[in-house]
């Protein structure tokens, strides 16, 4: 499979010619989110896509931190592990740096990738480490039932905040391009075509890849993303991002995206109102990202009613991992490997009788 | 004019000015030299924290002090012979470890008004009035010889006058017939890139050595011969550097990949810095965003079959406690190594301690036992580092090492080890399922344990068929999936404490050295305090006086014998840099009444008071109603 789509991201992980499904990537354990999870779609989702990549399934580790999505690793018969609160991505760095032949997946939450593990987050996506993560964004702290989370919109009235809260809460895509991330996604749930596609063009993408995906808390902050799942509102709420493409949404492109040019800012125009010409193309693969990120400002701060979805930047830049081996085995061409007595014995030494 | 040569058995020299003046660079220089004549020596760096406080006042001041000996010796020494002070505020500070009769070496270019107010001389010169009268002082004007004598360099005088560091150590060189070489060809590389900076540092050198030799203002020169030694080949190392090494050394012996994760902190930056040097041993250094990615990542690099190391001081270890905690329950070998320093919190950066041996032991949530290791010298922590990654990757454990700033700094002649002596490590992966179910499927239980040493399989991704999920979560014994049974944690929680105990059986009976049979007394230390409690115990039995002396590698697990050992005695005196942990610990697993002796100052014990607590302890025996603790308390 793997010679069909360019995976870079993949490139030095071993695959395998035995035909693979669904079924070979779930584990023994019983899977125990709440009925009607948006968790259980996006594990179908990664269940069903990872046959596709093709890859030899021990050369896959899960890696994951603390939250309800931080459960995925136990259900997939990959390598998997189950860490603490906010510091899988430093996990998972050491273990990329050390294996690159493996595909190392982050699973993360909203409070887990962005309140505790916040710092982690941003230098890993900086570093540009050849890792996958998927930040599922519910809006909500579920395992701890229900206080507010770094995303939740001001105001928020939770057990925790009963006047409702006073936090500002952080996009995570326009924190990832602040952080120099070289690959920044947002898909949903509720749209299997859709988040299979992010999910592999993040795979293929050699570097840290950021992926935000939208997903329901039936028990403890229902409905935050209706908006994105009634028929009715979808089309004029998802703002769906294509590279190359100018930006356009709603019921046979009824709206357009376009630049205000003294703010820098993009707003939603009805497109008839339009000159062609205004309407923004998408770029994801320019190096700068003040584009992506004023596209990243579309999304509302608070109860969503709108927000782009799709792949925001992808650009390549070489990897912290890809550099540190290369480093090595520069220094070993150099010097050739190192040897130990040599060592020891360097510097000034004396005999003695 | 021949100058007489008198022989000496050993000497300690403090070379202190600004902490801008180069001392301890000298310091390191004039160790160097005399570790090539063959000297035994050990060393004693003593700087500030702050990395240039205001030139010429108390606070800046740094310096560096070496002893040296034509036998064995254990410390850098209690009281310097020879002080070496750049300036008023080195004088000042270090006068008081002065003994009456010590030489001083003064340059004295700064003693003006404007620099000896500064120093806290207020109206006063110490060159001038009284307060030196006991000492034998020479008053050289070094900065300005030195200025002198490289003008044909062209240097600015700031430049010019920066090579005086290097004029003191020519001059210390003569005055003690330390080898010049090494030194000149040390300034050849280090300053090949700019010839007028070299050749001003190499002639301000030579310039001291001969201000030595031509002028009236030393009378006699000193020779101190080279200690008799066992054979072999020697270097001069300081404990971060064997450290390092040390790693390294694992690395080569287990054959897995060093990954070391590290946060620079005071004083374990420079085992990051050395590791950073070997890439062509395939050492991948991280520098982490801070304390918790260094260890995760080292964990995560040991979860992918490599050997994780972090290294760091307590403040540290205190952000980790919670990675280390899931290491312990992962079962992953992982190497920390807490450089300690003074503390609570910031503490004293740049000072020794070794108060965090509670940390190392308890400093985690619930029960979370690790094996904590110490080494006892600079040149030991080779030994100690070999030793930790052998335990970490025998028993799938977190290891605890503990070093200290006086070790990480301070130097001494290593006996460099025939690596074919050094231990093989297996880190024996697992490569097939370990457990048939019923229905006859081989399948993979990652909680199957060897039932020898109760360590798990470690089974690293790549591994075909070995796929299996674990995580900070209790998990069931043997097959290892998520488990709330209250009977299956219990058994969890001791069996992880018995694997922890279990490496007692690698680690062999206390090492007591009692040469004559006779002590009463014994004393036991741990770390970096080997040194002092060595020397004390070698001034006691010179003065008549038996005792024992049982120095502890390892803190966790004891050796298994350590109990009969304790008991053995009438009484056991556990000096340590710290209120009493070692002797809580032992007082509460023996219940053995071993008497503290606790200092903690930031600098080493010296010998003498330790001596002084030996003999103290030894004319105490004898009186029944002696307490020493109520002694200890009113010290």
């Amino acid at each position: 499979m793997t010679t069909e789509l360019p995976m870079p991201g993949l490139r030095d992980v071993p695959t395998t010619e035995e035909p693979q499904t669904r079924k070979d990537f779930g584990s023994d354990q019983e899977v125990r989110w709440c009925p009607g999870c948006g968790d259980y779609a996006v594990l179908a989702a990664v269940q069903g896509f990872l046959p596709d990549l093709g890859l030899k399934k021990e050369n896959i580790v899960f890696v994951s931190g603390i939250g309800c999505a931080a459960r995925f690793p136990y259900y997939l018969d990959t390598f998997g592990l189950h860490s603490i609160h906010g510091r899988a991505p430093a996990i998972a760095t050491g273990l990329a740096v050390t294996r690159p032949d493996l595909s190392v997946w982050v699973v993360t939450g909203d409070g887990d990738a962005l309140s505790i593990g916040g710092n982690h987050l941003i230098h890993a996506l900086r570093r540009n480490l050849n890792i996958t993560i998927l930040l599922f964004n519910n809006r909500i702290y579920g395992l701890t039932k229900g206080q507010y989370s770094p995303t939740s919109e001001a105001g928020k009235v939770t057990k925790s905040t009963p006047m409702g809260s006073v936090d500002t809460p952080f996009n995570p895509i326009s924190l990832a391009l602040g952080a120099e991330a070289t690959f920044v996604a947002r898909t949903i749930d509720s749209n299997r075509k859709h988040l299979t596609g992010v999910l592999r063009a993040a795979a293929a993408h050699r570097g840290a890849a950021l992926v935000e995906i939208y997903q329901n808390c039936p028990i403890f902050n229902d409905g935050a993303f209706e908006a994105f799942k009634d028929r009715d509102t979808a089309d004029a709420a998802l703002i769906p991002l294509t590279h190359g493409q100018p930006v356009t949404f709603g019921a046979d492109g009824e709206y357009a995206v376009v630049r205000d040019h003294a703010s820098g800012a993009f707003f939603a125009v009805e497109t008839a109102e339009v000159d062609e010409a205004r309407i923004h193309v998408h770029d994801a693969h320019g190096h700068d990202s003040s584009a992506a990120f004023s596209l990243s400002r579309l999304t509302d701060a608070g109860h969503l009613h709108r927000a782009p979805i799709g792949i925001f930047r992808q650009i390549e830049r070489p990897t912290y991992d890809d550099q540190a081996r290369t480093q090595i085995s520069a220094a070993r061409e150099k010097s050739g490997d190192g040897d130990l007595d040599a060592l020891l014995n360097s510097g000034d030494t004396w005999n003695v009788a | 004019m021949t100058k007489q040569v008198r022989q000496l058995d050993r000497v300690i020299i403090r070379f202190a000015g600004d902490s801008g003046d180069g001392m301890q660079l000298t310091g390191d220089r004039f160790t160097q030299e005399t570790a090539t004549l063959g000297n035994d020596l050990s060393t004693l760096p003593n700087f500030p924290a702050e990395i240039r406080a205001p030139a010429g006042t108390l606070p800046g001041v740094s310096s560096f002090q070496v002893h040296f000996a034509d036998h064995d010796i254990l410390t850098p020494g209690d009281a310097p012979n020879v002080l070496v002070a750049m300036n008023p505020a080195a004088l000042k500070a270090n006068l008081g470890d002065l003994p009456k009769g010590s030489t001083i070496i003064v340059d004295t270019h700064d003693f003006t008004n404007r620099n000896l107010t500064r120093a806290g001389y207020n109206g006063s010169n110490p060159l001038e009035d009284d307060t030196l009268d006991a000492y034998d002082v020479h008053q050289v004007d070094l900065t300005t010889l030195t200025v002198e004598s490289v003008k044909e360099f062209g240097l600015s005088r700031k430049d010019a006058s920066r090579a005086k560091n290097m004029f003191a150590l020519g001059l210390l060189s003569w005055l003690y017939g330390r080898p010049t070489e090494p030194t000149i060809s040390f300034l050849e590389r280090k300053f090949a890139s700019a010839p007028d900076i070299r050749d001003a540092n190499i002639t301000a050198f030579n310039t001291g050595w001969n201000f030595g030799e031509t002028t009236e203002t030393f009378a006699v020169s000193y020779e101190v011969k080279p200690a008799p030694m066992p054979a072999g080949t020697y270097r001069n190392i300081t404990g971060n550097v064997a450290l390092a090494y040390g790693l390294i050394a694992a690395s080569v012996q287990s054959r897995l990949p060093l990954f070391l994760g590290s946060y620079p902190i005071t004083p374990a930056s420079d085992v990051l810095h050395e590791l950073s040097k070997h890439k062509r041993f395939g050492v991948v250094t991280f520098q982490a965003e801070d304390e918790i990615a260094g260890v995760g990542a080292a964990l995560g690099a040991s979860f992918g079959g490599g050997l994780g190391v972090t290294t760091t001081s307590g403040p540290g270890i205190a952000l980790k406690s919670e990675t280390v905690g899931l290491a312990v329950m992962l079962e992953l070998p992982l190497l920390i190594c807490d450089i300690q320093r003074g503390g609570p919190s910031t503490g004293l950066p740049t000072k020794t301690e070794q108060a965090d041996l509670l940390q190392a032991m308890f400093g985690r949530n619930s029960e979370a036992p690790l094996p904590v290791i110490a080494p006892r010298s600079p040149a030991d922590c080779f030994d100690t580092a070999v030793e930790a990654a052998r335990i970490a990757i025998t028993y799938r454990t977190p290891v605890m090492l503990l070093s200290d700033g006086y070790l990480a700094n301070g130097s001494e002649p290593w006996l460099i080890p025939d690596i074919a002596e050094l231990p093989a490590i297996e880190a024996d992966f697992a490569t097939e399922p370990n457990h048939e179910t019923a229905d006859g499927e081989r399948e993979f239980w990652p909680y199957l344990r060897d039932p020898e040493t109760l360590a798990r399989p470690w089974a690293v991704p790549g591994t075909p068929g070995l796929e299996h999920r674990i995580g900070g979560l209790e998990k069931a014994d043997g097959h290892g999936n998520i488990s709330y049974d209250p009977t299956n944690h219990d058994l969890m929680v001791r069996t992880r404490q018995a694997k922890v105990d279990r490496v007692a059986d690698i680690i062999g009976p206390t090492d007591v050295d009692d040469p004559s049979g006779d002590a009463r007394i014994l004393v036991v230390g741990w770390g970096s305090t080997y040194g002092p409690i060595g020397a004390a115990v070698r001034q006691v039995r010179a003065a008549g006086t038996p005792v024992a002396q049982a120095h502890l590698r390892h803190l966790n697990p004891f050796p298994a014998d350590l109990g009969d050992v304790l008991r053995r005695y009438e009484r056991v005196l556990v000096p340590e840099m710290n209120l009493g942990q070692l002797a809580m610990l032992l007082r509460a697993k023996y219940l053995v009444d071993v008497v503290g002796y606790n200092r903690v100052r930031g600098l080493p014990f010296q010998s003498s008071e330790l001596a002084d607590a030996i003999a103290d302890l030894v004319s105490s025996l004898d009186q029944p109603d002696h307490d020493p603790w109520q002694q200890e308390l009113r010290r």
